[in-house]
């Protein structure tokens, strides 16, 4: 087609630049395809994180033009503006270098979250049966398909605020553990995402819901917590 | 504070605006009423004197009000300020208690 894109790329650590490049624009091209073709063809230092390419791994999110994205399935003739696209790592979290963000805090979240299942005692001797038409297991499935991208945690305001709030996507996860009825670690980790860290300090903005890539809505799974937190409080558990 | 802390504090926090949404809309209602009839603070007062429904609606109104303050003035420091900890608590405990005590003061002058 001949037409040229003009991408400005995000180079150095917190103290970088936004480095202009041209690509040629192709049919059908991501802004990953973007990204990857700088690397290749125009500057092989260029870092940044990507696997499967397909929106199942969760580690190509950047900040497109202003906006956290999955960028392997996000197509660039719907975000660039006059063929122009800005790239840089996502917010909230540090910088290692070009567009690699450094996600440790936002998993040691999910850490802190109670994040991890818990087994009841003995290993069962075969499947548990979840019946999928069960509140809980409604509850649970509307969380479960999360990437771990952390677009969530680089849209949320809250997160922005107060450096050691749990985030979208850890509390999300809590969420899906809360209802999973094989669980056993529900009173540490309703404790854990209680108080002034946790959920009790989302503001319902819902940027976690209108740009999660899987269409999950975090604003609902921490507003289940508010609930699960209150009732166990009411009942002298928490 | 603890996660049980905070917890109770949110479940008073929501509670006490459930209180306020009905109280502040009859307050309201009460002020539109007085200006439109033009009432004179002593009209008021004949009406409010002795009256214990005005006077335990306002107690319960003033509570709540200084209830709500104080927990959401203390989320609010702590979402925009570095301040944390047992100072601010105190302070909070003082807003909503100088709250309390200014508001039932005004409820008892209406009621006496």
């Amino acid at each position: 087609m001949g037409e040229t894109l003009h991408v400005a790329v995000w180079r150095g650590t917190a103290a970088g630049r936004l480095v202009p490049y041209e690509v040629p624009v192709q049919e059908s091209q991501t802004v990953l395809d973007v990204v990857t073709y700088i690397q290749r063809h125009l500057d092989p230092s260029l870092s940044y994180r990507f696997a499967c390419r397909v929106g199942m791994c969760g580690s190509c999110a950047m900040t497109v033009n202003g906006v956290a994205r999955w960028t392997c399935r996000t197509h660039v003739r719907r975000v660039a503006r006059d063929g122009r696209l800005e790239l840089k790592p996502l917010e909230r979290l540090p910088v290692i270098k070009d567009l690699a963000a450094d996600m440790s805090a936002f998993f040691e979240k999910w850490t802190r979250a109670k994040g991890t299942f818990v087994p009841q005692g003995e290993l069962p001797a075969d499947f548990a049966v979840v019946p999928p038409g069960t509140p809980q297991r409604r509850a649970a499935d509307a969380g479960i398909e999360c990437i771990g991208c952390g677009v969530c945690y680089a849209s949320c305001d809250v997160v922005a605020w107060k450096p050691d709030y749990l985030g979208p996507a850890a509390l999300n996860r809590a969420w899906t553990l809360v209802n999973d009825v094989r669980d056993a670690g529900n009173a540490e980790r309703l404790k854990a995402v209680a108080g002034d860290a946790g959920c009790h300090s989302c503001h319902s903005h819902q940027s976690c819901f209108e740009r999660c890539p899987k269409a999950i809505d975090p604003t609902a799974s921490i507003a289940g917590l508010k609930r699960a937190t209150a009732w166990a409080a009411l009942r002298g558990e928490l | 504070m603890s996660a049980r802390g905070d917890t109770w504090l949110w479940i008073l926090q929501r509670a006490s605006a459930l209180v306020l949404a009905f109280a502040v809309l009859v307050h309201i209602v009460t002020i539109i009423y007085a200006v439109r009839h033009g009432l004179s603070a002593a009209a008021i007062l004949l009406r409010t004197a002795g009256d214990p429904w005005w006077l335990g609606f306002y107690l319960i109104f003033v509570a709540a009000a200084a209830l709500h303050a104080g927990i959401g003035m203390r989320v609010i420091m702590r979402e925009w300020t570095p301040w944390r900890g047992r100072s601010l608590d105190f302070a909070a405990l003082l807003l909503a208690l100088g709250t309390l005590a200014a508001g039932w003061r005004a409820a008892l002058g209406l009621f006496a």
